[in-house]
């Protein structure tokens, strides 16, 4: 039995202009089928150059992932990715429908299941009434939900999220998160979330992987052991939360300063 | 109401004042050459008869739709492979640089040696003078494709002809259509350019054979003539641009709103 993805030994080095930057230096984790896990990471940790090695958009220097054990050489047809750039990663020339279709439109279905497809992914998160607009037409946070949509009506198994609402206001931002939990407990899709934000990794996460500084190696892993059903204000308030974000942040902190605590598994904190 | 009629005010009053300056001016002018705008406008309507727009307007106006959709079609091809490419565009751009650099009139001779002095060459001289700044424009606006997007196609295995007409054409259709304004009144200096050195009709044809026959009214109608079709040429461009460009135009006026 597989793990749904995974990341071994994964290794990324720059090499331009005489300098030679170790990105990502070692990194093994794996995702199961149906999970939430969240990466978080100091800033400039190298997540983004694990998601994209992830998407099959970079070749790592070594090591391998796997998606349902077979090797992603290029972006796999199982992986759907979220951009953090909303307003660049939708195509501001099509209507929010043909965004969401033109996906799909790779993939051998008749014109009527992919009008079902992208009907469906609006209405779940809540602009079905928007299939007509220009993304521009649209607010931030719309327009990044829009991008979730049309990850969604790809049907992935793996859906990527690169720190999707880092770009968005505060308020936008909990709506957000609370559709991501909803959309994966509704549809049982597997989601990786990165995030540099701990707070976020916390209350989204079933799972948070702690990533080290540049160059990175897994920190930590941890299990959150908060109740299926979250909401901002009670979940953020509970004491076991404070404990979680208090230890996933002091985690970070040494990771920042290098004490690195290297291949702990799983664990819960007590 | 009030607002659409001041608007049009607005866009006619300088080209009114403009007229009645020349008609002023010229009026009790006696000078051959600079005729009095009232005796142009009388000759007019009997220079340019039904025949004669059939005669000369229309193949003026074919040859340049022919050279410049040649032009088009040639310079968004070349240019979305020349941009798609580091390899061949570092190999492409100094000679590229050469041939823009020549102007397109002086190719008239050589391409009538190679072309003789029928519609080919006509053709011809107006698509190779057209086709620069269509190819430079989609060069850059083929190059200037948002990373983001690109790796946004990528990870959603959009490749070859649908990645072509749906990411990379339409991403560089505001330069490509800059190109292509461009490109429109070099096509109609090229024109008349082409029809004034060995022709049998045309428009420049026409001005040319009024001018050396001393008729001086009706040759001023003739540039009269060319100074319409070209504005009116640039109306439909316009109407075509603003269908195509629906959505940068809107683009830009939302992030003028919120930067």
């Amino acid at each position: 039995m597989h793990a749904l993805l995974d990341v071994s030994g994964l290794q990324k080095v720059y090499e331009g202009s005489g300098r030679r930057v170790e990105a990502v230096r070692d990194l093994t984790f794996t995702v199961d089928t149906g999970e939430l896990v969240c990466l978080v990471g100091p800033s400039g940790c190298g997540k983004t150059t694990l998601l994209k090695c992830m998407g099959g958009l970079l070749t790592p220097t070594s090591g391998e992932v796997l998606l349902e054990g077979r090797k992603v050489n290029g972006p796999p047809p199982g992986m759907a990715l979220v951009f953090q750039e909303y307003g660049r990663s939708l195509f501001p020339w099509m209507r929010v429908g043909e965004n969401v279709e033109l996906p799909l439109k790779q993939k051998n279905m008749s014109r009527t299941q992919r009008r079902e497809l992208v009907r469906d992914a609006l209405e779940s998160v809540g602009l079905a009434d928007a299939a007509g607009a220009y993304p521009w037409q649209l607010s931030g946070g719309m327009q990044q939900r829009v991008a979730i949509a049309r990850a969604l009506a790809y049907e992935p198994q793996v859906l990527l999220m690169d720190e999707p609402f880092a770009a968005v206001d505060a308020q936008t931002r909990a709506d957000l998160e609370d559709l991501v939990r909803g959309l994966w407990r509704e549809r049982g899709i597997t989601i990786l979330f990165v995030t540099h934000d701990i707070d976020e990794a916390v209350y989204l996460g079933e799972r948070v992987i702690v990533l080290s500084a540049s160059p990175t190696v897994v920190q930590e892993q941890l299990k959150v052991d908060l109740p299926d059903e979250r909401d901002q204000l009670h979940t953020r308030v509970a004491p076991r939360f404070a404990e979680l974000r208090t230890h996933v942040y002091e985690q970070i902190q040494a990771a920042k300063r290098g004490e690195a605590e290297p291949g702990s598994p799983a664990r819960s904190v007590t | 109401m009030r607002r659409v009629l001041l608007r049009a005010a607005f866009v006619i009053a300088l080209p009114v004042l403009l007229v009645a300056g020349w008609w002023v001016t010229s009026d009790d002018s006696t000078d051959v050459y600079w005729p009095p705008l009232r005796t142009i406008l009388e000759t007019f309507p009997d220079v340019w008869t039904g025949e004669r727009l059939k005669d000369d307007v229309l193949p003026s106006v074919l040859r340049l739709t022919g050279g410049y959709a040649l032009a088009a079609v040639v310079g968004v091809a070349l240019g979305t492979v020349i941009g798609s490419y580091r390899r061949v565009r570092a190999v492409c751009e100094p000679v590229l640089e050469f041939l823009r650099a020549v102007p397109p009139p002086v190719l008239v001779p050589v391409i009538m040696l190679f072309a003789g002095i029928g519609d080919t060459m006509k053709v011809t001289v107006i698509a190779s003078g057209c086709v620069w700044p269509i190819l430079l424009n989609t060069v850059e606006g083929v190059r200037a494709v948002d990373p983001v997007m690109t790796e946004t196609a990528r990870s959603y295995g959009i490749t070859g002809t649908t990645r072509l007409r749906s990411l990379v054409l339409r991403s560089a259709s505001p330069q490509i259509f800059a190109g292509l304004r461009q490109a429109l009144s070099i096509g109609i200096i090229l024109m008349v350019i082409s029809e004034m050195f060995a022709a049998s009709n045309g428009l420049g044809f026409t001005i040319v054979q009024f001018q050396r026959g001393f008729a001086i009214p009706d040759m001023w109608t003739g540039i009269l003539v060319l100074g319409l079709l070209g504005f009116l040429l640039s109306v439909v461009f316009q109407l075509v641009e603003r269908r195509v460009l629906g959505w940068y135009h809107g683009l830009r006026a939302s992030s003028r709103r919120s930067p």
